[in-house]
């Protein structure tokens, strides 16, 4: 019974995912794209270890653990690039940048 | 079905449902700041939810410290990187729904 628990939130993990994907399309601004790739990052933790716990293999959670921590700093250095620009998308107005 | 069945099992679906509930957020509401509260519900309760049913089945064991370790850096990270893209967003003129619709308003009294 529990393996089906196990299966079904898998599914619904995917789901998720599959949502944070169709926002990652969709998104007007570039940080929606980013807050659905971070999203989409967090989900797949949960996903590698709920699918470790589905097929008995407890060392899908260092896995886990470990995109953790590199989806994490993925986003913080993404976030990195957009912070001195005015408007993120556009690449014609470094001059001006150096200027301030 | 022993109690930590039972446990693990609601725990599991209601983080399955939260997440679902927040992933229907990010798709359908209207502002990016809006979508970026649905985003934050998804990571921190979803993830304390299905990662905290997972705990009851292992017991005492080194799998139960490293679901903590997961459970307690995510419960970390995610805030942070959630306050990070809106503080970034912000600073890049973003302007949420809110404002848009006052200077509208402003405009048309004009």
């Amino acid at each position: 019974m529990l393996e089906a628990i196990y299966g079904a939130s898998c599914l619904a993990i995917l789901a998720v995912m599959g949502l944070a994907l169709l926002r990652a399309v969709l998104g007007p601004s570039a940080f929606d794209r980013l807050m659905a790739v971070n999203m989409f990052g967090t989900k797949t933790v949960l996903l590698i270890s709920v699918f470790g716990f589905l097929t008995g293999r407890p060392d899908f959670l260092d896995i886990a653990l470990i995109y953790a921590l590199v989806n994490f700093l993925g986003t913080i250095a993404v976030l990195r690039f957009f912070e001195g620009r005015k408007t993120p998308a556009c690449y014609d107005e470094p001059a001006e940048e150096q200027k301030e | 079905m022993e109690i930590t069945a039972i446990i693990t099992a609601l725990c599991l679906v209601l983080g399955s449902l939260l997440g679902i509930t927040g992933g229907i957020g990010v798709y359908r509401l209207p502002d990016f700041f809006t979508r970026l509260h649905a985003c934050g519900i998804t990571d921190s309760a979803c993830a304390f939810l299905i990662l905290s049913g997972l705990m009851f089945q292992t017991g005492t064991s080194l799998e139960t410290v490293k679901l903590l370790f997961i459970l307690i850096f995510l419960l970390i990270t995610s805030p942070t990187s959630t306050h990070a893209l809106a503080k970034a967003a912000l600073n890049s003129g973003e302007t949420p729904l809110m404002e848009q619709q006052q200077t509208q308003q402003k405009r048309e009294e004009r």
